[in-house]
């Protein structure tokens, strides 16, 4: 399962970020496959994106002349979220690989969590509320809206758009500045965090994540319990990254679906199952 | 019906509101307005806008 989780990662990472040229030329994919967005958190402005980011393309739609209710985005996160829940985290997104693949790395002592998760995990949600939703459509621009989680929080713009660009594009790298600056500590920030904590951004900043999480307890998808055969081992939950009880696992906001749970259980009493 | 009625079905309704509001988005032009932004480096992504 393990093996199998990050192949579909890097596929999926790969076949989406796949316009080598833009990498070496420093330019982005500008055919109408951008009319689409991925599922997770990609960047299009990433060299190699050949689809929209569906939180850069919410704002877009929030950043519109007028207040418009963004439907077309909507629809797409009721659709995957319906469909998937939180299994595009776990398995979609490229900048869940990334963090994945940091905390691999044998340095530190591994926490699942940080100091004070029962409120930072509520941080996600304020980052939807605040920089999503109210500061694309009026707070932090006044009339003129901007999309703030982009400009002001997002690492995976940085480190899938910002930093291919600039170290490719000479124009772009002159007119880098102290919000260029300010992005990149962000961003090395939670990548060193990622080392030693399992998917910080993911648990407590990521937006995408907070939308995701809502579909959770209903998604087709599901892991489902056969309580009557559960010797209540604890098994499943140590092998959670997210430090998940039996009972929370699946229909939790915080489940990423990654099946760690499913290969530890000793009774198979866990098994990814569609929800018909 | 009672397929949809059933509580563990809500997935379902989730996909029809889903492909409704997908059909509402587009008839209201918002995937032009995802494109326009897309097709273009997006200054703010990448620090410098």
């Amino acid at each position: 399962m393990k093996r199998l989780r990050l192949v579909v990662q890097l596929l999926f990472t790969i076949v989406t970020n796949g316009y080598a040229y833009g990498f070496l030329n420093g330019k982005i994919y500008q055919g109408r496959l951008k009319y689409t967005c991925v599922p997770g958190l990609n960047c299009y402005s990433c060299p190699g994106a050949l689809a929209s980011c569906p939180l850069g393309a919410l704002q877009a739609l929030l950043n519109q002349q007028g207040f418009q209710i963004p439907f077309g985005m909507l629809g797409f996160f009721f659709l995957f979220g319906s469909l998937l829940g939180r299994m595009i985290c776990g398995w979609m997104c490229p900048f869940g690989l990334v963090q994945d693949l940091l905390h691999r790395i044998p340095l530190f002592h591994k926490r699942k969590k940080m100091p004070f998760h029962s409120v930072l995990k509520y941080g996600k949600y304020a980052v939807l509320v605040f920089l999503v939703l109210i500061g694309s459509s009026f707070l932090f621009g006044g009339f003129a809206k901007m999309p703030a989680f982009c400009k002001f929080l997002c690492p995976s713009g940085t480190l899938f758009g910002a930093l291919p660009l600039l170290g490719s594009n000479e124009m772009l790298r002159s007119q880098a500045g102290g919000l260029f600056w300010w992005k990149l500590g962000i961003l090395l920030l939670i990548l060193a965090l990622s080392v030693k904590v399992y998917r910080p951004f993911c648990q407590y900043l990521c937006p995408l994540g907070a939308i995701y999480g809502w579909f959770n307890g209903f998604s087709l998808v599901q892991i489902r319990w056969e309580k009557e055969q559960c010797i209540l081992c604890g098994a499943c939950q140590k092998a959670c990254p997210v430090d998940l009880a039996v009972d929370e696992i699946s229909i939790s906001a915080e489940c990423i679906r990654c099946g760690k749970c499913v290969t530890a259980c000793p009774r198979d009493c866990l098994s990814f199952r569609k929800k018909v | 019906m009672d397929f949809l009625k059933n509580k563990s079905h809500r997935w379902l309704w989730g996909v029809l509101a889903g492909i409704l509001f997908l059909g509402a988005g587009a008839a209201k032009g918002q995937f032009s307005v995802i494109f326009r932004k897309a097709v273009m480096i997006c200054l703010e992504c990448i620090g410098i806008g």
